[in-house]
């Protein structure tokens, strides 16, 4: 029994043919594995790597250079939560807002809440800078961030 | 008279992102007559002859840049598109692709006909989870009404767009960085020659472009070259080598301004109107202290200082061309992201932040880049303890001036971007930062620890 579903699996070979290289699936397969498991296991990474044809060595390189993916046995919350500090944030309050959202949920940056719910993180310019101080939760932008946004934001999440 | 806005004519209207109504405004129409009138080399020859420079940071003429696709290769050609947007405070890429994406994907159709390219990759950001669908939803539409597909508008050739998502790295903006993150490896740019032209995506020449430069030619091709050179600075006729700033662009503002909004203006306006006038001023009542001009990379403009030459003036009044910024040692027009800091906020603090990026950033194939963004955070961090040292200032101008492509010393200019602040800050605001080292002020961010993980 492998670790990914059938449908998983057919999910990342849909790629495939839009590539002249197997190889270039290799984002999308990581991103679908990482969305649907929370975390890219050695296990995943090596199936992946089946299906692209490549050493999961391959996988594995070129997966940990984007700090974007968690692994190693770390498993991202329901939600990501996204504190910009770029310029244009840190300039309308990103620090203090990054601050308040730690202190808030009892977590440091790159950490989950113990319900499992939301893992909090910095981010570097997220290109909301018009909606400076801005958060991203999962990939959609929050912009005008104040403390009390960012609370009721929160607990919304929570729920 | 006020500017008319062109490329961001359509942003307000309801729905600007379907197809209809793009349809309605005669989208495609120009298009449709190009890909079946025009050779690739007329059409190649027509956004040359506009003097459209790339809107991604370099300012590389685009048509020549498309005249580099070896002569008569058999193919595959492939055309990537450069969304990867991170250079920090800029954002108009985003609102065109959220607001208005088939004005770029026109561009995208035009530019894959000129280049001889049937396979476009638009390289975008994962942070832009918004666009993204939007983008997606677009190309949907495309495909039904067979402007991409096997037949793309009756030319009996094939045309896809195949939408990429970055994993949040900023180095995939930089162009061979982006084509090694599109082929499944690690984001690390290139050793060049050979360029991209030559030898890019997949071993085959590939052209590289911004999602505002396609937007440009969408509109070139539609309103005429006339038009866009109706705007704009021409070449400097004592630098035989300046090619003009042509055209409207898309200016973002932020930081401390009233308004940080995306505009749309005629290249060259004027620092100091940009933000007293289109972003409403400094916030708070207060006064600017510097402003950066095109996004970190390009350095600090100290806005009281005089400009040479110029009774009167201050660097505050230069015009935001490709070459205004270099008149006051800043690298370049950049991305055309306006950043104000005002005259209550430390540049100690500021600096901090920048270092704080590029150090986070490098991708750490070079030794000077990597050893160099990491180390000035680490002086930067220390300054902002209060503990900085009275030979820190130099060191950092040292270490500033010896990294980059410009000195020669690595493979790519995110590091030249992480230079360029550190000795424009330090060579402008000197007085501010010796002051800070000799009282010891201790930056009340100090306590902030931000170091560790995503
Ligand atoms: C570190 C670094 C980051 C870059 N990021 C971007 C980016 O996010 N978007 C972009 O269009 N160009 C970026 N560039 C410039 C590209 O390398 C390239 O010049 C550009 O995409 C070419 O398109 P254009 O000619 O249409 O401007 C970056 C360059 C460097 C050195
Ligand atoms: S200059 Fe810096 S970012 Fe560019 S390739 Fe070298 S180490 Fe990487
Ligand atoms: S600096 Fe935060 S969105 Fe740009």
């Amino acid at each position: 029994m492998g670790l990914l579903s059938e449908d998983l699996k057919s999910r990342i070979k849909a790629y495939l043919p839009r590539y002249p290289r197997k190889q270039a699936a290799t984002l999308p397969a990581l991103h679908l594995v990482h969305d649907e498991m929370r975390t890219v296991s050695n296990e995943a990474i090596v199936e992946i790597a089946e299906i692209l044809e490549l050493h999961p060595s391959e996988v594995h390189d070129a997966m940990t250079f984007y700090e974007f993916f968690k692994t190693g046995g770390e498993n991202l919350g329901k939600n990501r939560l996204w504190v910009c500090r770029g310029l244009a944030c840190f300039l309308r309050g990103s620090y203090e807002l990054l601050d308040h959202c730690k202190s808030k949920l009892g977590v440091e940056c790159g950490y989950t809440t113990a319900d499992g719910k939301i893992t909090l993180e910095f981010a570097e310019c997220i290109g909301a800078c018009d909606g400076a101080p801005a958060c991203l939760v999962n990939d959609v932008h929050v912009m005008g961030v104040t403390p009390e946004k960012a609370d009721a934001l929160m607990t919304e999440l929570r729920k | 008279m006020p500017y008319e806005p062109v490329i961001l004519e359509r942003i307000a209207k309801p729905q600007p992102d379907r197809l209809e109504g793009y349809r309605a405004d005669s989208g495609y129409a120009a298009t449709e007559k190009t890909v079946k009138d025009k050779t690739p080399e007329q059409l190649t020859d027509l956004v040359k002859s506009s003097g459209l420079r790339g809107r991604g940071g370099a300012g590389f003429p685009t048509g020549l840049k498309w005249t580099f696709i070896p002569k008569g290769h058999p193919g595959p050609i492939y055309l990537c598109v450069n969304a990867d947007e991170s250079e920090p405070c800029t954002y108009n890429n985003r609102i065109l692709m959220e607001k208005d994406p088939h004005q770029v994907l026109e561009g995208i159709v035009l530019t894959c006909h000129a280049i001889r390219s049937r396979c476009a990759y638009f390289y975008i950001r994962y942070e832009y989870g918004d666009a993204y669908r939007t983008l997606q939803g677009a190309i949907d539409e495309l495909y039904a009404a067979e402007i991409l597909g096997k037949d793309s508008l009756g030319t009996g050739q094939p045309l896809d767009i195949f939408l990429h998502r970055g994993a949040g790295a900023y180095i995939c903006g930089e162009e061979t960085g982006l084509i090694e993150s599109l082929e499944g490896k690690r984001a690390w740019p290139r050793i060049k020659p050979p360029f991209p032209a030559v030898e890019g995506a997949f071993q085959k020449p590939t052209i590289v472009n911004n999602v505002e430069t396609l937007a440009c030619v969408t509109q070139i091709v539609r309103r005429g070259v006339d038009w866009f050179k109706s705007m704009g600075v021409p070449p400097d006729p004592k630098n035989p080598r300046d090619a003009g700033s042509y055209g409207p662009k898309l200016y973002t503002l932020a930081g401390h301004v009233n308004k940080p909004v995306c505009v749309e203006l005629p290249m060259g306006i004027s620092m100091r109107e940009l933000v007293e006038v289109h972003g409403g001023g400094v916030w708070k009542g207060r006064k600017a202290k510097s402003v950066n001009p095109g996004g970190l990379s390009m350095g600090f403009v100290d806005v009281n200082a005089p400009l040479k030459g110029e009774d009167g003036k201050t660097e505050y009044d230069i015009p935001l061309d490709f070459n205004g910024p270099g008149k006051v040692g800043c690298l370049g027009l950049g991305t055309a992201a306006i950043t104000v800091v005002d005259d209550q906020t430390s540049m100690v603090d500021v600096l901090h932040n920048v270092c704080q990026f590029f150090s986070h950033e490098s991708c750490g194939q070079c030794t000077p880049c990597r050893e160099g963004t990491g180390w000035m955070l680490k002086i930067m961090d220390r300054m902002r303890r209060g503990l900085g040292r009275r030979e820190d200032l130099d060191v950092l101008v040292d270490v500033a001036d010896r990294m980059g492509i410009i000195p020669g010393t690595t493979i790519c200019g995110l590091s030249d971007g992480a230079g360029w602040p550190v000795k424009t800050a330090i060579r402008k605001f000197r007085g501010e930062f010796e002051a800070a080292i000799k009282e010891g002020a201790r930056s009340k961010y100090a306590k902030l620890q931000m170091a560790g993980m995503h």
